[in-house]
């Protein structure tokens, strides 16, 4: 366990990509085989299954130390993570065990079905055997969620220093659905690329923004144009006659979409598709809030699907009678894709349509019009290019509309967790009504780390009450917010919901009286917004 | 009877007609120690600790009307009995103790309890009120014993210099910065150090504190001083273009808000060492308990918690604001 929370240490306080790699490749080269296959799991999102929750652990923290609620909570709100809080506050340990990674995660697996009294008594033995840096990760181990600046790029091209195997095909190997408790990484590098696991995705290839004008890209002859849509990126895969559904946070989601089921006899065997989920009628999207109502749910009810009606906007195809096409040129994809979507003849899988242009003058104009067609603005795509891994600049951008922009007040603000723990750095916004202030949109980036620590200091000045971890502020702090969408919602005071909220910038120069106010709100969703119905 | 108040200009004593750190100018202060935020400019007489006399003066001005007195001696402000007592927060860091027809307050500054080797040791002080500083006044700072950290950096600077690299630590200029210097002046041949450092290094050394010898930094400074060095600078230096010529170089902070992850990672630091010249959790409690007092106010730091959690402990407690900082001391480099 030292080793890996040694590992964790590094890593999080790394901010050089190249110590991180260096730190990865030398834990795989030499880390038991077993905590190996852990880590690979740990950090390509595979938690292990939640078997104590973080209430327990809270609860039993405070037992241990004698500590009231409120002094706990406070604890929490300054450190930010309830993992390192219940570290820090834990008695020095007094029976030390040294074991590895594994072991700790396969006594915590079998404590799935154990009565309450068994999980307690083993989670306070295991505090009082590890140290402060294991014990931090122990706990995060049980809450979820390793944020500690490690991509999923990272650790494959780290795997694939250690192993000397090419990023793209490790990358690959060591996707889709594979459980550490019966695997060895042995296994999963050294089996062949099919077959193994007819459900494995392929890896996302991802656009980095346009910055400036597309004249900088070349001739547009050798480019093709699709509109952005703002749903959920996905891959479906058809083989060995099973249909699979992969999110890009690679979550296997064939179960939240029904629709998709009549693809299934409709596709070829070993067909890969990289697309759009979208929900859509009438030839247009709806927002994402509708799209949403279908992610959080287990089960997917009939209403839901007839008011949140699911298509796959297919953007390119990868695999092609089984056979892994990404490094064809996209020409060569997109016409096998064409003649693919053509032949199902499935009104759920459309072709996200190619935007015919002369020049990029043109372009620019008719990027003018995302926002009506219910898009983010444009992708822009080489046509000679092959399909590659991860987010890469050269071959594929993405050119985004400018964002709606609405000025408005400060009024509560929050800790922050990670970096940006002890720190107020989660705002909540209002406009006017009035002579009244109406919350709109929490937005929580968008500052330079000196702006936020100036806010930061003017609202531990200017705090008027104290909820909890909230603060409530003077109105006075003016920013400018800037979203990609806006939304009717019944579920919010303001009755509008807002698609990706950020502070565009601090607008010192800006009194309240003068900020924007609940009309402008109403005018802007009148203007731009898209009729949702959540 | 309120021996102390809390006013505008500071700590304030009626019946003595003194200020203790205060904020403001005033005619009399009484000074717990030599940091900007609790010696100030422009009052019109200082009394201090005697070793803190030159410090005061290096950061206030030779000209300045200040009076030294040594630990445990009494004087007089009319009838009101004043005297200084160790903190152990940095060399000349002291408790005020004020007693007014048998009724004792203390303001305790900034204090540790762990002996430093160069501030004099944390003597508690019975009094009725205690007026304590509560900057880690929250239950997960626990310091780990100074020997323990000095062996964390000895072995990071041994780490370091395996790499061919540098090892600058970051330190506030005084105090933490001579702490460093004398537990690590057996394992460290040779200190290069920021001016910052430097100057109060000097008159330090004059005055005969052991501590070890160190090169201040100047442009001259050729490049092949700082291969594998041991450098101190404060971290006013961070993010500086002062620190680039160092390069290859590993930077640790030593500071006791290294104790929460999210804080060391903003830093950007490569190492944080939790090296604090205040009390943690456990000695604030210790310190409050060995005073014996009924009624204590906590100012500075997480005071708020502090005074609420010695309430339910039954200890008649009181959170009071200060400008000696409040959370935001967060930023500040003293701590």
């Amino acid at each position: 366990m030292q080793q890996f929370a040694e590992l964790v240490q590094l890593l999080s306080n790394s901010t050089k990509t190249n110590e991180k790699l260096e730190a990865l490749s030398q834990y795989f080269a030499t880390a038991p085989d077993k905590d190996k296959t852990w880590v690979l799991a740990l950090f390509s999102g595979r938690r292990p299954k939640r078997t104590v929750n973080s209430t327990q652990l809270k609860t039993w923290c405070m037992q241990v130390t004698g500590m009231s609620d409120w002094l706990f909570e406070e604890c929490y709100h300054t450190v930010g993570d309830l993992a390192e809080t219940i570290a820090l506050l834990l008695p020095p340990r007094t029976t030390p065990v040294a074991a590895p990674l594994h072991y700790w995660l396969e006594q915590l697996q079998q404590l799935e079905k154990a009565p309450e009294e068994t999980k307690q008594a083993f989670i306070l033995q295991a505090w009082d055997a590890l140290d402060g840096g294991e014990r931090f990760v122990f706990n995060k181990l049980i809450t979820g969620g390793f944020r500690i600046g490690v991509s999923q790029k990272m650790m494959v091209n780290a795997l694939a220093k250690t192993y000397q195997i090419v990023p793209a095909t490790l990358s690959h190997m060591i996707s889709g659905n594979w459980d550490p408790h019966n695997v060895t990484i042995e296994e999963l590098l050294h089996q062949h690329t099919t077959g193994a696991d007819a459900s494995r995705p392929y890896p996302f290839y991802l656009a980095y923004a346009l910055e400036g004008l597309p004249e900088t890209l070349g001739s547009e002859k050798d480019w093709q144009a699709e509109w952005k849509w703002d749903g959920i990126r996905g891959q479906i895969i058809k083989r060995e006659g099973q249909l699979f559904v992969w999110s890009r946070g690679e979550e296997l989601i064939t179960d939240k979409f029904p629709e998709f089921t009549s693809l299934n006899t409709a596709l070829p065997d070993g067909a890969v598709l990289d697309g759009e989920i979208l929900t859509f009628t009438n030839g247009l999207p709806l927002p994402f809030q509708t799209l949403q109502t279908r992610i959080g749910r287990k089960n997917v009810t009939r209403k839901q699907l007839q008011e949140a009606p699911v298509i796959f906007l297919a953007y390119d195809l990868l695999e092609w009678e089984g056979a892994d096409i990404r490094e064809k040129p996209l020409a060569e994809r997109r016409a096998l894709l064409e003649s693919l979507v053509q032949s199902t003849g499935l009104p759920v899988l459309q072709l996200s349509p190619e935007i015919m242009f002369d020049s990029w003058e043109q372009l620019t104009g008719l990027r003018l019009q995302s926002r009506d067609k219910g898009s983010e603005g444009l992708m822009l795509k080489k046509r000679n290019a092959a399909y590659q891994v991860g987010r890469k600049r050269g071959d594929w951008w993405k050119w985004k509309i400018d964002p709606l922009t609405i000025d408005a007040v400060m009024i509560y603000a929050q800790k922050g967790h990670g970096r940006r723990s002890n720190l107020y750095t989660d705002y909540t916004f209002a406009v006017k009504d009035g002579e009244k202030l109406v919350p709109f949109t929490k937005a929580y980036s968008g500052l330079t780390d000196k702006e936020i620590a100036e806010v930061d200091n003017w609202i531990k000045r200017h705090s008027l009450e104290k909820f909890g971890p909230v603060r409530t502020v003077e109105p006075q702090l003016v920013f400018e917010i800037a979203f990609e969408g806006i939304a009717a919602s019944n579920r919010h005071k303001s009755g509008v919901a807002l698609r990706f909220p950020r502070i565009n910038r601090w607008r010192k120069d800006k009194p309240v009286a003068e900020i924007n106010t609940i009309e402008d709100l109403k005018e802007l969703l009148r203007v731009n917004g898209q009729q949702g119905n959540s | 009877m309120n021996v102390l108040q809390f006013t505008d200009n500071g700590i304030y004593c009626p019946a003595g007609d003194f200020y203790i750190d205060p904020w403001k100018p005033v005619k009399r202060a009484v000074i717990t120690h030599a940091h900007s935020d609790h010696a100030r400019w422009g009052n019109q007489y200082y009394l201090c600790e005697n070793a803190s006399v030159p410090l005061l003066r290096l950061r206030l001005g030779n000209d300045i009307q200040v009076q030294g007195i040594p630990y445990g001696e009494t004087i007089y402000f009319n009838s009101v009995k004043v005297s200084l007592h160790p903190a152990g927060h940095i060399i000349g860091s002291a408790q005020v103790r004020v007693e007014q027809d048998g009724e004792v307050w203390v303001a305790s500054g900034d204090y540790k309890l762990e002996n430093d080797g160069l501030s004099a040791p944390f003597e508690p002080v019975r009094c009725h009120t205690f007026i304590t500083e509560s900057t880690f006044g929250l239950p997960i700072y626990r310091w780990a014993p100074q020997q323990q950290i000095f062996d964390g950096i000895t072995q990071w600077i041994y780490e370091n210099q395996q790499a061919g690299k540098a090892s600058v630590l970051l330190a506030y200029s005084l105090g933490k910065a001579q702490r460093l210097l004398y537990h690590l002046k057996d394992k460290v041949d040779h200190f290069l150090a920021h001016g910052a450092i430097a100057i109060p290094h000097e008159v330090l050394l004059q005055e005969g504190w052991p501590l070890p010898p160190i090169e201040r930094i100047t442009p001259d400074t050729p490049k092949t001083a700082f291969k594998n060095a041991v450098i101190i600078a404060p971290p006013s230096a961070e993010d500086n273009a002062w620190m680039r010529r160092f390069q290859p170089y590993s930077l640790g902070v030593c500071s006791g808000w290294m104790q929460v992850r999210g804080n060391m990672r903003r830093r950007n630091a490569d190492a944080g060492f939790v090296l604090s010249d205040h009390a943690d959790w456990a000695g604030l409690l210790e310190a409050v308990a060995a005073t014996g007092a009924e009624q204590v106010y906590a100012t500075h730091g997480f005071s708020s918690v502090f005074a609420r959690y010695l309430t339910e402990k039954g200890i008649a407690a009181k959170e009071v604001t200060t400008s000696y900082g409040d959370e935001d001391i967060i930023t500040n480099p003293e701590s």
